[in-house]
């Protein structure tokens, strides 16, 4: 199956290691992805704060290019995902003719893991599991974007989205019920408030704990940055002792299905994920 | 100085008139707190969100343009998600932080603004695509020549050092677009 790809620039840079699982997990899946020819930055936060013009127009460039691909595209990044689905959206709606850009459409814009969670996949997934992730106590960590707001993103379950959960069923593991999984990590205020970053994040691991969890697991880069990168500076202002690894759903994934470079994906993290994984027996 | 009670009394019409044409119906609130009630960043606020919509439909710019609030919004989408009425607040706070940046106000705390125009001018300078590290270097400069810290760019060095060796920063940015002729016309219509 062949998809356009739209990466988004973080997955060059700080997220590397996601888009390196998700290249391992997606030839396991026979899904071809097709990296969208010339793309550009969606402006992500900060065009929509400082100019909403640039925030449509950024994205349009890239629904334009998708277009003439005509395939549908999937977008691992939350933010990317978010601001092609606004400039979707307007470009439909009455605004599109004022801008002066034409947008027929006619294909669907995917976040990763809302496409590679869909029945089939998981079909497909669950015969090749050789490394169920038993015993495995998890929280699954959706964030903001990808579900809300659901005018724009076309979801019903934003308030309580399960299909990380249904994920993480197949591969083994044991996904712990938990009332913060699309509550805000402050993503892009990491660099200019990190006092607020710290405050988020830190709730959200005394609440994981709370819920019996060993681990995250996440689908958008912002939210595994602020959780792995902060863990240490956040311990020491709280004066804890955190170890709560942060995975990307596809690097769990890889390490179900026994994929070679899983190891090497979860090397790039912060919190070092061995210790536990050695633990659970799974590595 | 005049009772700020009296002046809420003399609602001023250009503000909600303006909020309306961009389609952020903030006339729409009847005050439910649905907003500040699921807000995660409150803690860090001056006014709640709905004290904004409130003094936002009665144009009270000042105490609206001056708010940290606005900055502080991290545009998470809960309360645009969940108001009942269909006013998208998020986009309330984004046209404010907007307004403000074009009518040369003076922010009440310029970091989040600073942060968001260097990020743009990172894009479009390398011509398309985000450097992560060339934000990085330019954010950093710009925070030591405002105010040295020196404990705290030691930090910001160490995870960077952290980062580099799991090859998670490169040095070089992105290599400019195809098509940065297109991105560069984007920055110039839209006046940035």
């Amino acid at each position: 199956m062949k998809v356009t790809y739209y990466p988004g620039c973080s997955l060059e840079g700080t997220a590397v290691d996601y888009a390196a699982s998700i290249a391992g997990v997606a030839s396991l899946l026979d899904v071809d992805l097709v990296e969208l020819f010339d793309w550009n930055c969606c402006g992500a936060s900060s065009a929509h704060s400082l100019n909403h013009q640039l925030a449509l127009h950024l994205p349009a460039r890239n629904l334009a290019l998708a277009e003439k691909a005509g395939r549908d595209v999937v977008a691992p990044c939350a933010l990317c995902f978010n601001r092609l689905k606004v400039a979707e959206k307007t470009l439909q709606g009455p605004q599109g003719e004022e801008l002066g850009l034409s947008y027929r459409g006619g294909f669907k814009i995917w976040d990763l893991l809302d496409f590679l969670t869909q029945n089939a996949f998981l079909e497909s997934l669950a015969a090749k599991v050789v490394l169920p992730l038993m015993n495995l106590k998890a929280v699954c960590y959706y964030g903001c974007l990808v579900a809300r707001p659901p005018a724009v993103t076309d979801r019903a379950d934003s308030e309580n989205p399960q299909n990380m959960e249904r994920l993480l069923e197949v591969l083994g593991a044991t996904p712990l019920d938990w009332s913060f999984k699309t509550d805000c990590c402050g993503a892009g205020l990491a660099l200019a408030r990190p006092d607020i970053i710290d405050t988020l994040v830190q709730r959200l691991y005394e609440r994981a704990l709370a819920a019996g969890a060993e681990c995250f697991v996440v689908s958008c880069q912002m939210c595994q940055a602020n959780l792995d990168l902060c863990q240490e500076r956040i311990a020491r202002k709280f004066g804890q002792d955190y170890y709560l690894p942060v995975f990307y759903f596809t690097e769990l994934m890889g390490l179900a299905v026994g994929h070679p470079q899983a190891p090497h994906w979860l090397a790039q993290h912060l919190v070092d994920p061995m210790p536990l994984l050695k633990m659970k027996g799974i590595i | 100085m005049e009772n700020p009670t009296n002046q809420l009394l003399r609602p001023q019409y250009v503000l909600p008139e303006q909020l309306v044409k961009a389609n952020l119906a903030v006339t729409s609130c009847f005050q439910c707190r649905k907003c500040s009630g699921g807000c995660p960043l409150t803690f860090a606020m001056d006014l709640l969100p709905h004290h904004v919509i409130r003094l936002a439909l009665l144009g009270q710019e000042e105490r609206v343009f001056d708010s940290m609030t606005i900055w502080v919004c991290s545009g998470c989408q809960t309360c645009t998600s969940r108001c009942p009425n269909g006013i998208d607040i998020a986009g309330t706070m984004d046209w404010l932080k907007e307004e403000a940046v074009r009518r040369g106000r003076t922010l009440p705390d310029d970091m989040v603004a600073t942060f968001h125009r260097i990020f743009l001018e990172s894009l479009r300078d390398a011509g398309g695509r985000l450097s992560e590290s060339g934000l990085l270097r330019r954010f950093t400069l710009f925070k030591m020549r405002r105010q040295p810290d020196f404990a705290g760019l030691k930090a910001d060095l160490s995870l960077g050092w952290k980062l580099w060796k799991r090859g998670r920063v490169r040095w070089r940015g992105p290599s400019a677009l195809r098509g940065k002729g297109e991105i560069a016309e984007i920055f110039r219509k839209v006046e940035f």
